[in-house]
């Protein structure tokens, strides 16, 4: 058969094909449907987080941090409740990494705050010595891209039905709505009014000026992202 | 015309072994940067304050990988297609202007693609997944490159004159299907500016911008069934496509075993693709497919082995050609490196190793250990072996061959123990618990001990940069020589014996 398949590459390579075409069928196809489904709790990104969450991608903070804590006792008592799959059900990209370089930030927003954030990406071996964290300045100058963040908003509720403006179930039996633009307009007012709450929880002058004047600096979006991480 | 020996047509190689030494150098000298900066931050700021964005580590990360990647070790794996493709399948490419135009059409689109890819991710356009950060634009760009090179492929099969297919060239078409089916999944995405708003806007936010199609759970599963199958695809089977081809060619020795080819090559076509649940051990994923990930990595030791072994075996009876010939000892280590780091690779993915290792630098040390000892050597031995037959012109430097490979050597070895001591001593550090229960370091202790070991393993990068550099010297110095050969030499075909 092999000497066969040798002298005749079209069924060679349909024999490749199939080999190799078989272990993806099984491993990924049975469970697809079943881990895309969010645990109650699991809220869409509003826009400020995911313009934040635009601004994380762009500088591959994935490279160095993981966002996924493994179940044991080392990772629970450093970092927080193991990860559950339905709490990715709005991640896309997914960024668990595969790199440590840095703690893992899945649930960094329960143990930072704002203004733990803002000195630490100006200057990350001020406020942790040793760290070899690199200093983000120009987060501070450059402003983040809502238009994009609502673009992609209006993306995952049109083609994946991610719940936006829609009730959402929580832990405590209530339920929430994440709010989405109906307009780039609009969409650019709801993200500087959350910027105007993060803002003041900062202490640069130069962002809380540029937040007055109705811009959003990468910095305050990548804050609000941070802030989500729970 | 009938009884003399074909000339065949190098042009396309020999474009694609420049941007295989060009993008060699452009790959391995960000590694180091990325190296140093790790044990000296102030090095992030290398270009100064002004241009930090461009020069921290995390802007540069994914320019290393897919520099080296999809720069380096793809043109070389074109390259030596376009080498050992006509010879094999006895054909020559000038008769055909049609595969000649494609193989023209191949390289000059690869070469956009290129700078597409380097200037989009210095910008920070990325999708973050790794070694498939290119947004949409590229992405069509990069299936469009791939099907030149499968029309390449099964192009020159079709005129061929040597009817039955060599070992090589199951490879060469595994590579091409394999990446093809990968690539295409694990991209699956939707163009942002496709979306209307309630107020009838389109067209909104950056054109380039897109969002996958899988979330959470389902993206990790699809990007390493992908991840760790492009490794297979790219560092794999493309290179064991050339240790079979210039190994019995350089030594002149039959190759050992054709069955052990066979079950190499069929056992690893079936056993790779399941093994990218490795990746994912302890994550959110069902616990069956990771307990799967990790089996079937353990398997996947033996149709590596098999290849590595008959490999080793072929050079049976003619050792003394590893002391006589520094192209030789490239490829005997490259195929030793090749069977430690696929005995390697297995121990990582048994759960209990995993849970220390994962996140850990002994991860990075692994990739290395393969990539610099394994995919570096084979393709710089090809390029070497290639060079006097392409350029009609004797190697510049013996000597200096040697003396690269030594150096590189002592460059892997520095590589990989640094890295090993550097991970399991953060993995055993960030689980070790105090006496009253209570977790021993915080994060940054895990981080500053490593510094005499990130240190070490910037110098092992700088050796084998340094060793690459003699490489692209050597080959210059071969390329603009005084032509002495009038003609190529006339082995004895790997398929001879």
């Amino acid at each position: 058969m092999f000497h066969w398949l040798e002298k005749h590459p079209f069924f060679f390579a349909v024999g490749v094909f199939l080999v190799i075409s078989f272990a993806g069928l099984i491993e990924i196809l049975p469970n697809f449907a079943q881990a895309s489904r969010p645990v109650i709790g699991t809220t869409p990104y509003s826009t400020l987080e995911l313009a934040g969450r635009h601004v994380y991608i762009k500088n591959s903070c994935n490279a160095c941090h993981s966002q996924l804590v493994r179940p044991f006792k080392s990772e629970t008592d450093r970092y927080g409740h193991y990860s559950l799959s339905g709490e990715y059900a709005y991640d896309r990209p997914f960024l668990w990494g595969s790199k440590r370089t840095g703690p893992d930030l899945w649930r960094v927003g329960n143990y930072r705050t704002t203004d733990w954030h803002e000195n630490h990406m100006k200057d990350p071996a001020g406020v942790v010595p040793g760290s070899i964290m690199p200093a983000y300045r120009w987060m501070f100058t450059n402003n983040a891209d809502i238009d994009t963040a609502f673009a992609e908003q209006l993306t995952v509720a049109q083609f994946f039905s991610v719940p936006y403006n829609k009730p959402v179930p929580m832990k405590d039996g209530s339920t929430t709505v994440v709010k989405m633009g109906s307009s780039v307009a609009e969409a650019n007012a709801l993200a500087l009014a959350e910027a105007k709450l993060i803002a003041a929880d900062m202490k640069d002058q130069d962002v809380k000026d540029a937040v007055a004047n109705g811009q959003i600096p990468e910095i305050v979006a990548l804050i609000a992202y941070l802030n989500s991480l729970k | 015309m009938e009884n003399r020996p074909l000339e065949y047509d190098y042009t396309v190689a020999k474009m694609f072994m420049l941007t295989t030494i060009i993008l060699g150098i452009v790959g391995m000298l960000i590694g180091v940067i990325l190296a140093f900066q790790l044990a000296f931050p102030e090095v992030n700021l290398i270009l100064g304050e002004g241009l930090a964005e461009y020069t921290n580590f995390s802007r540069l990360r994914p320019l290393h990988t897919d520099a080296v990647i999809f720069g380096f070790t793809f043109s070389g794996i074109f390259s030596t297609w376009y080498y050992v493709g006509q010879r094999v399948l006895k054909v020559s490419m000038a008769e055909s202007g049609f595969l000649m135009f494609i193989g023209k059409l191949h390289f000059w689109l690869y070469l956009v693609g290129v700078a597409a890819v380097v200037v989009s991710l210095f910008m920070g356009i990325t999708t973050s997944k790794e070694y498939a950060e290119f947004e949409w634009p590229i992405d069509i760009a990069i299936v469009v490159v791939w099907v030149l090179f499968g029309l390449s492929i099964f192009g020159l099969i079709g005129i061929r004159r040597e009817k039955s297919l060599y070992i090589s060239i199951w490879y060469y078409i595994a590579t091409f299907l394999g990446i093809a089916m990968l690539y295409l999944f694990n991209n699956m995405e939707i163009p942002t500016m496709l979306a209307q708003s309630a107020a009838g806007e389109s067209g909104i936010g950056a054109w380039y911008h897109s969002v996958s199609m899988y979330a959470g759970t389902n993206d990790a599963l699809v990007q390493w069934w992908y991840g760790h199958n492009a490794v297979a695809f790219g560092f794999t089977v493309p290179i064991v496509a050339m240790i079979y081809y210039f190994l019995p060619k350089e030594s002149g020795q039959a190759i050992y075993s054709y069955k052990l080819s066979l079950l190499s090559f069929w056992g690893l076509m079936f056993v790779y693709l399941w093994a990218g649940g490795h990746h994912l051990l302890y994550s959110t994923v069902p616990d069956w497919m990771q307990t799967m990930g990790s089996i079937f990595s353990v398997i996947l030791i033996l149709p590596s082995w098999g290849s590595a072994i008959n490999m080793l075996l072929t050079m049976k009876g003619e050792w003394q050609q590893v002391a006589a010939s520094p192209l030789i000892k490239f490829m005997v280590l490259g195929s030793t490196f090749y069977m430690f780091s696929t005995l390697e690779g297995p121990i990582q993915a048994i759960k209990s190793v995993n849970a220390i290792a994962h996140f850990t630098d002994w991860i990075v040390g692994h990739v290395h250990d393969g990539v610099l000892g394994w995919v570096g050597f084979m393709i710089m031995a090809a390029l070497f072996h290639m060079a006097p037959r392409v350029f009609k012109r004797e190697i510049y430097s013996k000597s200096l061959m040697a003396t690269q490979f030594w150096i590189q050597t002592l460059g892997v070895v520095l590589y990989f123990t640094s890295m090993w001591i550097a991970g399991i001593t953060q993995g055993m550090m960030w689980r070790a618990h105090d006496e009253f229960g209570n977790l021993a370091y915080s994060f940054i202790d895990t981080v500053t001990v490593l510094h005499p070991y990130y240190t070490i393993r910037g110098v092992g990068g700088l050796l084998y940069l340094v060793g690459f550099l003699m490489f692209a010297y050597n080959i210059y110095k071969t390329m603009s020589a005084r032509p002495v050969e009038e003609s190529e030499l006339q082995n004895a075909s790997p398929m001879g014996a």
